[in-house]
């Protein structure tokens, strides 16, 4: 068990990078807590299984250091690290029994029998493959492979942590629901710290008290699924996260006046004056489509728009909307009427967040 | 999907059937047909029954043709195969070293078998051959044509140095065909070499293995052209295999009813032996029925 720190670490795979995009990881200083279930959540190729295979020391990083419990492992192999990882897709030993499969990891460092078959029944039981133990692992399913390749993992209870990449990616969403939910209550139970690689935000959500969003190679947030839905730091965030993302709008001043594209926003007055004040010109105001507020009906400092189509999800609709030139998605419950042609928007202040050069700051009324 | 059942169907077997009619069954039936007869001339010949079968069954110079047969056979394997497992196992696994050391290795795969023999032949000799010349500076009296251990040592270091390369090639193939993740998750599960290669590489060579073994089995078994360049079967009959007694009777004595019936026998052997080798292979990878739970 151990605290996981990161310090300037950053890799490349390249052998003379000369910007950062040819970094796989951009320099990144960041701390996993001991006993935390985190997720790294980021869309593919965004450099997550780099960073886990550099954590579980598959990869060496190009600069900065790797401290299990503050102490440097940079030059330490995956074998001294003690270090769980699943892969995306099943790895099991084709010619052993699922049995011993599962006591492989343990059988190598030597542990006595009698605590390998206690560590491998109950490792067995918490995944169901009790029934399977005696079976030849070459024979099984993908996802009872998967489970073994998890189970693997899990039958090492003195790990400084446990990596997951990806690991449900093979296996049918049913049992994936299933799974996920065993792998917290493995969590809850035993209390090591989880990392697990996902590019679907629900897997991440349901999995992990905490979420770190990876995109072009760096941690853009790290926070609660609450934090990541109701103020995401970076754009990418807010496009990632909820269904569907959010609303950005790239806004100027003109005359005075908060424009985007030809459509004037009724906003308050700070957020008035920071983007007056900001240095930059990409400035975008966010809104969830949850926190949209649509009126079927003309209401004070509401901002017209044209509805353009409603999309029908069952319990809740999305209403997609055009306020001038810009398009925009407000996401309505279903209790609530459906405007048909016009409706008439309203922005709350405090959901609306302000972004200069794509990272949020704050507009003064927090 | 909806199966039709139409007997009619058969007839699309009828070219196959026709081509291996052709090249394999005609052919092994006129064998078959002068097996079982005496032949004299073109219309002279009395049918013997099992005859000549038992005859060739009873001689004992095939006998122990057949005895040094499999010796040979065996020893070559034994070597061979773990031989070229280790090879490929230490062969580099890229950029132009791995290139170099493919072309290096399948080199002596290139070479006609008589030339193998002959290259052998001149190798080994005593006064000109840098092996025989070296190994009678060394002090040792290396002649394979007066001593049957050196001839059998030779032929076998001969028939090593011709097909390892086979196998190596293959394991080595096996070898690049092995995602990396088993050699990840093995460094995970922190498992030592012999580990890695008892619970891992082996068993992703077993396909190969099977593919290598069976043709070295077949190829060794039937080995005739080295030995016979190399040492004429000699010294006496000490090198003397299955083939080159065949070729003596069939071609030196024209005894066509004996060599056929022998041929026979030996084509049924070799089948045997690769028929149990390769079903012995499958059932090791099934799951025991008994434990199955």
């Amino acid at each position: 068990m151990a605290e996981i720190t990161l310090k300037s670490l950053a890799h490349t795979y390249l052998a003379d990078p000369t910007s950062s995009e040819d970094y796989a990881i951009r320099e990144m200083d960041h701390v996993w807590h001991q006993g935390g279930a985190y997720a790294l959540l980021g869309p593919s190729g965004c450099g997550k299984s780099t960073l886990l295979n550099i954590i579980s020391g598959l990869l060496e990083p190009s600069s900065g250091e790797v401290l299990f419990d503050g102490e440097l492992v940079n030059d330490m192999p995956p074998e001294a690290r003690n270090i769980a990882q699943v892969f995306q897709f099943p790895v099991v030993y084709d010619t052993m029994t699922v049995y011993d499969n599962l006591a492989f990891p343990l059988r190598n460092v030597k542990t006595p029998e009698a605590r390998v078959h206690e560590r491998v029944m109950e490792v067995a039981d918490v995944l169901e493959l009790t029934a399977q133990l005696k079976r030849k692992a070459k024979n099984l399913t993908a996802d009872e492979k998967q489970k073994v390749s998890m189970g693997r993992g899990l039958v090492r209870d003195d790990v400084a942590a446990i990596l997951f990449d990806e690991p449900l990616t093979v296996i049918d969403p049913q049992l994936k629901w299933k799974l996920r939910r065993k792998l917290k209550e493995i969590h809850q139970r035993f209390g090591v710290t989880m990392i697990y690689v996902t590019h679907d935000q629900l897997e991440a959500s349901t999995f992990a008290d905490k979420i770190a969003v990876m995109y072009e190679g760096q941690i853009v947030q790290f926070g609660t699924p609450r934090e990541l839905f109701e103020e995401p730091r970076h754009t990418f965030v807010g496009y990632f996260i909820g269904s569907p993302g959010m609303n950005f709008l790239d806004v100027v001043m003109s005359d005075g006046r908060v424009m985007s594209g030809d459509a004037e926003l009724v906003v308050g007055q700070h957020i008035c004056d920071a983007v007056a004040h900001a240095d930059s010109s990409n400035i975008k105001l966010g809104i969830r489509p949850e926190f949209i507020e649509v009126h079927p009906e003309p209401i004070e400092g509401g901002m017209e728009a044209r509805v353009d189509y409603a999309q029908d999800l069952g319990t809740f609709s999305i209403v997609h909307l055009m306020l001038g030139n810009v398009v925009l998605k407000a996401r309505i419950a279903e209790d609530q009427a459906t405007p048909s042609s016009k409706a008439w928007l309203r922005f709350p202040d405090d959901r609306l967040g302000l972004y200069i050069d794509e990272y949020r700051v704050e507009s003064g009324h927090e | 999907m909806n199966k039709v059942y139409n007997n009619r169907a058969w007839w699309l077997i009828l070219p196959m059937l026709l081509l291996v009619a052709f090249t394999a069954i005609i052919p092994l039936m006129t064998v078959v047909n002068y097996s079982v007869q005496d032949v004299f001339d073109a219309h002279t010949r009395f049918f013997t029954g099992t005859e000549w079968f038992k005859q060739m069954l009873n001689d004992p110079a095939l006998q122990a043709a057949l005895v040094r047969q499999f010796a040979f056979s065996l020893t070559v394997l034994a070597i061979e195969v773990p031989l070229g497992i280790g090879i490929a196992l230490i062969m580099p696994k890229k950029g132009w070293q791995a290139s170099a050391m493919l072309i290096l290795v399948t080199m002596p795969l290139l070479i006609p078998w008589n030339v193998v023999g002959s290259i052998w032949q001149i190798f080994t000799r005593g006064d000109i051959g840098l092996m025989g010349w070296g190994l009678r500076e060394l002090g040792y009296g290396y002649n394979i044509t007066a001593n049957p251990v050196d001839a059998w040592a030779t032929i076998i270091l001969m028939d090593v140095w011709h097909w390892t390369p086979l196998i190596a090639l293959l394991c080595f193939s096996g070898l690049r065909s092995i995602p990396d993740a088993y050699y990840q998750a093995a460094r995970i599960d922190r498992a030592s070499k012999w580990a890695i290669f008892r619970h891992i590489q082996l068993p992703k060579l077993t396909n190969v293995l099977v593919i290598g073994v069976l043709l070295r089995f077949m190829y060794s078994f039937k080995i005739y052209a080295e030995p016979f360049v190399l040492t004429g079967g000699g010294p006496g009959s000490s090198t003397t295999f299955l083939s080159q007694s065949l070729t003596t009777m069939a071609i030196g004595q024209q005894d066509l009813g004996p060599s056929a019936a022998f041929s026979l026998i030996y084509f049924l052997i070799i089948l045997l032996v690769c028929w149990v080798f390769y079903t012995a292979i499958m059932n090791m990878q099934k799951d025991d029925k008994n434990k199955e739970g």
